[in-house]
């Protein structure tokens, strides 16, 4: 079975869906808006979508007639954990750090 | 109960911790914001090509905090919103969904630091305003950095994938 890490990697791996996601990043667009001064055609543009979509990198949805893509919002959930484990591990050496500077002041 | 622990009260945007600390409030004060680097984990997380050797706040409000390079260059990544010692700091994190610093951005950090009986200090961090980063921007800044440690950052992605 392929891991939802492998699938992310895999999706990134190519260098246009990478460029469609920096596409992305200035809001959500149509396939067309996307593939607009990209060197390849629409269809295939549509493809990398279905990709990135795969990968929950990206989200549709329709406003109107048009179908509307954007970067996936629940990666915000993600930079949560992330952040919460990287203070645990700053916050963690700080204490031995400060803990160690008070013994330092009591001992003079 | 394992230190750090997670606050209460959080929010989907924020990251709160708190952590006590068996040291008077202005030695806490002084090892967070003039000693940082002596306990910032500065080989993962720093954002300059250079391996990092300090990591400084400069002590006023509009002052830099940024991590000097082991050839002498400096790379931003915020700067002091409010400076009060010995009982509260507030930092902005500026680091872009390109990994460069971008003024504009603004993820907030207060911490604060309260006598906690003798010889005590209760430290709380939350960094907040982390919907400024936009979707998913954390981990596009971390993949799309293919000059920085690659493999450590895609860990580090998987780790919080899983979690």
């Amino acid at each position: 079975m392929v891991t939802y890490e492998e699938r992310v990697l895999n999706a990134l791996g190519d260098p246009t869906r990478r460029a469609v996601l920096k596409r992305l990043r200035g809001g959500a667009r149509s396939v067309g808006e996307i593939a607009e001064g990209m060197e390849v055609s629409r269809p295939a543009v549509s493809q990398h979508l279905k990709i990135l979509k795969t990968a929950r990198l990206v989200t549709v949805h329709a406003e109107g007639t048009r179908r509307l893509y954007a970067v996936d919002t629940r990666g915000i959930e993600s930079l949560r954990k992330w952040l919460e484990r990287f203070w645990d591990e700053a916050l963690t050496a700080f204490k031995a750090v400060a803990e160690r500077e008070a013994m330092k002041e009591r001992k003079r | 109960m394992t230190e750090p622990t997670m606050a209460t009260g959080t929010d989907a945007n924020s990251v709160r911790k708190v952590v006590s600390v068996q040291a008077p409030p202005a030695v806490a004060w002084r090892v967070f914001t003039e000693q940082m680097g002596t306990w910032w984990p500065l080989a993962s997380y720093k954002i300059g090509k250079a391996n990092a050797v300090d990591a400084v706040i400069e002590p006023r409000i509009g002052g830099r905090w940024y991590e000097r390079g082991d050839d002498g260059s400096m790379c931003q990544w915020g700067s002091v919103l409010a400076w009060e010692p010995p009982s509260r700091l507030v930092l902005s994190w500026d680091i872009s969904a390109e990994w460069q610093y971008d003024a504009t951005l603004k993820t907030e950090i207060e911490v604060r630091f309260s006598a906690d009986g003798r010889d005590r200090t209760r430290v709380e961090l939350e960094h907040r305003h982390l919907d400024r980063y936009g979707a998913r921007r954390d981990e596009m800044r971390r993949i799309f950095d293919t000059e920085g440690d690659w493999g450590r950052l895609l860990e580090a992605f998987a780790q919080a994938a899983a979690a």
